[in-house]
């Protein structure tokens, strides 16, 4: 007999002894099935530590008779998404890129599958969305240095600008102060008329004819006669509200004194072939495509 | 004190064991009213949830045509005329509170209703004990074979294969017609009989299967004593007023037999109505004694009911010795009043209202809901564009849903900055300015929107912008509002 041995009166049976405000536990043994199942779960995580990775040591852990891994499940799942998507992949690298962009089903492909690229390719630079930032053009808007159609995007995706590939877009805005090809005073001058050419006020006392003048001998070779630029050359129009640095005075001045010469790396060779055009076709539907 | 003790009074005196095994409940057949309601309920149950997937639905082409159908691969529940997609699971949320209201419900007016006539383990327990019942015999003869001692002859064999093979024949069958909700019935069927159905179906089969054969044939009474939450939340919503499986012991006490009354009437002793003959122990499933009153393991089945009123009948006195009556009752009646019974009382009102409430919701949703939908999303980068003639542009990822059954065409309007233009990125638009697009039947369709305001209209804060889609057959429209920013 043990201390806990206590019949409750009501109910004739055994208690726990128990007692919570003189009120008692009835001694409820827990059916037997309860506790074969019980044993069972024991037993079952016993068999789980065997198949599968179970015990951390001290620089690694169990690997299980299984050699189950999360990492080689990934892989499996992402060389089985390659051979799903692979017919339509291959669809997209053969339809030439005017088509994709009418075919709804082809350009919602390639939508989803250039904004997968873009996000982890070209988002440091051009942002998330391709907003863009100070010397990294907005891809949203209907600028473009190098052109904006399908063929001209796809060409400076693949080779890029200034970057080091033989293809690549290579001329750039001369450093004319650092050469000294223009005096300080002329690079203030020729920076108002440049801002008159869009519109924007300029300093008082400039001199509109001398401005003109700088800029005809100067900028118009690249730039055009009247500063609508040149995309063969990746000049920008100098006419219109988008600015690739800023338009305030300071700005231009330092533009035109040290030149500016951004870089965009070619891709070709690092994304394969559809996916490129997948991307391309996604950043000329962002809005600005021509 | 070195008294020798008794194992099993050791046993007894002590903590008591670990666990106790199950003890094996035999109950006897009966007939009666509430016998006869629970068949009826069990082959209406049986029957819908067996049949069910065969009655067909005509949704038109290329749809299903399965009147209730859970299409998971292409995220689709029909349910005759209701179609719904995953973003309307509210329904179920709403059917589900519904559901338990009812119970609640149930439970206030008669007590464990849906235990003892309508849950799935009572109704296939009840089920696996007629298919015990036919091929072993009844109670007596069921305990006599398995108290039986010695090997097993070949006829005892022979009997108890064949109970658990038409078990496992029913087990099959009730996880054959689950899976049979997941696809199209018959075509699942031939697949199933000719080995060409998916693995997936076999295995579902293979886990219903197991589980009915173990609940309704092995655990039976166990599932609804220690398993199922209901009779404890059912125990604190019950009320004095509630109607519950009741041994009336207004009737008299003591208990005794028929000839011991007769005597001890003779003596002007007190002598009550029951007999002692434990017929309400020996039919009941989950072989407790109904005269210790209401208990966790009562499921109400009402069967104790019936084998009590067989007996009261053949001895001449008031059936109902054992009925459904509440405590209030039975003290009045101790007290020489009438017995009274509230079924509208303020807990009847207030759920039944509560049902009505939600099922009013719910429906008046369901009719109204709309079955063409647009969901817009600004873009977050970049918020607005400046273009190059100084005109702003912001762009929308824009979501159509044709929940239809056939193709349509829309056309989209928005009203915004003024003179805004809007063009739907890789859509040829017919009419200029007003973007018509083909939304493909039962699917969605995502379209990237371009709003654009001239320089002289460019809003200097952000103002809204209404999407209005139009379905050109139907007249069918849904909108929805947005912003528009300025850099």
């Amino acid at each position: 007999m043990t201390e806990h041995s206590d019949i409750d009166r009501v109910s004739g049976r055994s208690t726990t002894g128990h007692e919570w405000d003189s009120i008692k536990e009835l001694n409820t043994p827990l059916p037997r099935w309860w506790v074969i199942t019980f044993y069972a779960t024991i037993l079952w995580a016993i068999g789980y530590w065997i198949v599968y990775p179970a015990w951390p040591l001290l620089w690694s852990h169990t690997t299980g008779i299984w050699n189950y891994s999360t990492r080689a499940e990934v892989a499996t799942e992402l060389a089985n998404l390659q051979k799903v998507r692979g017919d339509k992949m291959v669809a997209l690298g053969a339809a030439p890129l005017a088509e994709i962009a009418k075919d709804p089903a082809l350009l919602a492909l390639a939508r989803a599958s250039g904004k997968t690229v873009f996000g982890d390719n070209c988002a440091p630079c051009h942002g998330t969305g391709g907003a863009g930032a100070k010397g990294y053009p907005n891809l949203n808007d209907d600028e473009w240095l190098w052109g904006g159609s399908l063929d001209q995007i796809m060409q400076t995706i693949q080779f890029g600008a200034r970057s080091g590939h033989p293809k690549a877009h290579e001329s750039a805005m001369l450093a004319f102060g650092k050469e000294g090809v223009l005096k300080k005073d002329q690079i203030v001058t020729v920076a108002n008329y440049v801002r008159s050419l869009s519109g924007l006020p300029t300093s008082p006392g400039y001199d509109a004819s001398a401005g003109a003048k700088i800029f005809a001998d100067n900028c118009t070779s690249c730039h055009g006669d009247n500063g609508k630029g040149n995309q063969e050359l990746g000049a920008p129009d100098l006419t219109d509200k988008i600015w690739l640095y800023g338009s305030d005075e300071v700005t231009l001045v330092e533009t035109i004194s040290n030149g500016r010469a951004g870089v965009m790396p070619a891709w070709v060779g690092r994304l394969d072939p559809s996916t490129i055009k997948a991307l391309t076709v996604y950043v000329h539907s962002l809005g600005g495509g021509k | 004190m070195n008294k020798p003790v008794n194992p099993t009074e050791l046993q007894f005196d002590d903590d008591g064991p670990l666990y106790v095994s199950q003890k094996k409940v035999y109950p006897q057949s009966v007939s009666g009213t509430f016998r006869r309601t629970k068949w009826g309920l069990m082959a209406f149950c049986l029957g819908v949830y067996y049949l069910l997937p065969f009655v067909r639905w005509n949704r038109g082409l290329g749809a299903p045509d399965q009147a209730v159908l859970v299409d998971l691969p292409n995220s689709r529940f029909y349910f005759f005329f209701i179609e719904l997609w995953p973003q309307e699971v509210y329904y179920f949320t709403g059917l589900l509170i519904v559901a338990a209201l009812t119970l609640f419900l149930m439970n206030a007016v008669g007590g464990r209703i849906w235990c003892g006539y309508l849950c799935p383990q009572t109704v296939w327990t009840d089920l696996f004990y007629a298919v015990e019942r036919w091929v072993e015999g009844d109670r007596r003869e069921r305990m006599r074979k398995d108290a039986a001692k010695g090997t097993m002859k070949l006829e005892r064999f022979a009997e108890l294969m064949l109970k658990h093979s038409i078990w496992l024949m029913i087990a099959w069958w009730t996880g054959g017609a689950w899976v049979l909700y997941f696809n199209d019935a018959p075509t699942l069927v031939w697949q199933l009989i000719t080995f060409q159905a998916p693995m997936i179906a076999y295995i579902w089969i293979g886990i219903l299967t197991a589980t009915t054969y173990v609940f309704a044939g092995w655990m039976r009474e166990q599932v609804c004593v220690y398993m199922c939450p209901w009779p404890r939340i059912q125990a604190a919503l019950t009320d004095e007023w509630a109607l519950n499986v009741a041994y009336k012991y207004d009737r008299g006490e003591a208990r005794t037999s028929l000839k011991k009354a007769s005597e001890l009437r003779a003596l002007g002793e007190p002598v009550g109505d029951c007999i002692d003959c434990y017929q309400c122990v020996a039919v009941c499933p989950t072989g407790i004694d109904i005269r210790d009153g209401s208990q966790l393991d009562c499921i109400q089945c009402g069967l104790c009911i019936d084998a009590c009123d067989n007996v009261m009948t053949k001895i001449g006195r008031e059936t109902r010795l054992i009925g459904y009556d509440n405590d209030i009752n039975i003290h009045r009646r101790e007290a020489g009043k009438p017995p009274i019974y509230r079924i509208v009382r303020p807990r009847t009102i207030t759920y039944a209202a509560m049902i009505l409430a939600v099922g009013a919701i719910m429906l008046y949703a369901l009719l109204t809901r709309s079955l063409l939908d647009i969901n817009v999303l600004h873009d977050r980068n970049p918020v607005a564009v400046k273009l190059a003639d100084g005109s702003v542009r912001n762009a929308y990822t824009v979501r159509l849903l044709n929940k239809r059954g056939f193709d349509r065409v829309i056309a989209i309007d928005i009203d915004g900055p003024v003179n805004a233009t809007l063009h739907v990125v890789g859509a040829d638009s017919v009419t200029k300015d007003r973007p018509m697009i083909i939304l493909a039947r039962d699917t969605t369709t995502e379209l990237r929107l371009l709003v654009t305001a001239p320089a002289e209209n460019n809003p200097a804060k952000s103002i809204p912008v209404h999407f209005r889609v139009t379905d050109i057959g139907l007249g069918e429209v849904t909108a929805a509002t947005d912003h528009f920013v300025s850099p």
